[in-house]
């Protein structure tokens, strides 16, 4: 393999399959952590260690695990990472630990994480997988930092560093802050011109943009479509008693 | 306080004021996915409450008679992720063998609840409750079931509001996906309202 397509693995998940803005996964934490640009990027940073490590450890195994069980397979090894990245962050950044709350422990069930393990690193060898969930994670960071750096601006006026760095951008100006765009209204609307954006750039290089959350890029695809089939069995089964 | 207001306080804050997919933002992939049409997304939240409820009265006692005595707090994230995956598995076999025409109605959207935050988040924040009174077993089910209702009624909101964007003029550049995050915006904003009471 050229030294190309390993480039190609990287950066495919920063612009052209930006995790969040293309493929519309890991939308809940998007919301939720991003209402400023040092707790986005602190949310992007800890998924994008659970996800180099878990792809690469799936990858190492996708010859090991049964096909049948490999989803709660992966949720394990994916819940393993998450435990440790928790440990740390609590250990040697509190302060993140306490802005991230909740959603540390729910990368887990992050869809990202889930979704490259299910449709790149349970069929491609170690380094590719490695690759692919760096850019994936510096494509879901940009875009939390972009998102919280947006709500910070609009809604407090300053962006904050750290609890003692803080830059004022709107005061002398008379400007009084839109406290909204912090509070959860902010996160949606935001994000929905986001997506908005995304979808003019795709319009206008001829690609098809996103119109709504589709079935392609669940990591649960082929779950629900099992599900389906044995649907469609029940209800012939059903038909053909009604008939007799 | 006495019991029956804090069942009340409980169930409100669950429901309103601290509702699960307008203010805390869990469950967002499916609301946002299942949210088509008012059938579908009534099933999904009705599914996700019992779940929900199910779930924590599992994860709770292990939790609590289990993991803190161990000192295995740590080990949360992992035993109630496969918990619930487990529960799923469970409640799926069960309701195609004794309640085929749940099943039917229900069983795809079984699948799509174990990687489904609400659910893990819930369980979560369940071992770390105040103490207003209440048994915490119970109010730890009761919250579960408050949080399980707020994502019912939110669902069933914003499905009806979706059914009408579909047959509005909007501008092209909105259309789809970008609209539809703009009205979670506004049934949001008016949730918001909520957190004054």
């Amino acid at each position: 393999m050229s030294k190309g397509k390993y480039l190609s693995y990287l950066t495919g998940g920063i612009i052209k399959e930006n995790p969040v803005l293309c493929l519309l996964l890991g939308t809940c934490p998007t919301l939720a952590v991003t209402t400023s640009l040092m707790n986005g990027v602190g949310m992007g940073v800890a998924a994008t260690v659970v996800l180099i490590c878990s792809n690469m450890v799936i990858s190492l195994l996708r010859h090991v695990i049964p096909n049948k069980v490999r989803i709660p397979a992966f949720i394990t090894i994916i819940a393993g990472f998450v435990t440790i990245v928790q440990m740390f962050v609590k250990a040697f950044a509190p302060s993140v630990n306490n802005s991230l709350g909740i959603f540390l422990p729910l990368i887990v069930v992050n869809c990202i994480i889930l979704a490259r393990a299910e449709m790149f690193a349970c069929k491609n060898p170690v380094l590719p997988s490695i690759l692919d969930g760096l850019g994936m994670g510096i494509g879901f960071t940009a875009t939390l930092a972009a998102m919280g750096l947006i709500r910070e601006i609009f809604g407090t006026g300053m962006i904050t560093l750290s609890e003692t760095v803080r830059i004022p951008l709107t005061s002398g100006l008379g400007i009084e802050p839109m406290l909204i765009f912090i509070l959860p209204p902010g996160g949606f609307f935001v994000f929905g011109l986001l997506i908005a954006l995304s979808n003019k750039l795709a319009r206008r290089k001829g690609k098809k943009p996103i119109e709504e959350l589709g079935c392609e890029n669940c990591p649960s695809k082929s779950v629900c479509e099992l599900l389906e089939q044995d649907k469609q069995k029940i209800d012939k089964e059903q038909e053909g008693l009604a008939d007799e | 306080m006495n019991s029956v207001t804090a069942v009340m306080a409980v169930l409100l804050a669950g429901i309103f004021t601290s509702n699960m997919v307008l203010s805390r933002f869990l469950g967002i992939c499916s609301f946002l996915g299942v949210s088509k049409k008012v059938g579908t997304a009534v099933s999904m939240g009705v599914a996700v409450t019992l779940v929900m409820v199910l779930a924590t009265a599992v994860t709770w006692p292990i939790y609590t008679f289990l993991l803190v005595p161990n000192g295995l707090e740590y080990l949360q994230t992992i035993v109630f992720i496969l918990v619930i995956a487990a529960l799923v598995q469970l409640m799926e076999i069960v309701i195609k063998r004794f309640l085929k025409p749940i099943y039917v109605a229900f069983g795809i959207y079984l699948s799509l609840i174990t990687t489904n935050c609400a659910v893990l988040g819930i369980t979560l924040m369940n071992t770390e409750l105040a103490n207003i009174g209440l048994p915490p077993y119970l109010h730890a089910l009761i919250n579960a079931l408050a949080a399980g209702l707020g994502f019912l009624l939110a669902m069933f909101i914003f499905s009806g509001i979706r059914v009408r964007i579909e047959s509005s003029d909007i501008p092209r550049g909105l259309q789809g996906l970008p609209i539809t995050l703009i009205a979670a915006a506004l049934v949001s904003l008016s949730f918001l309202g909520f957190s004054g009471i």
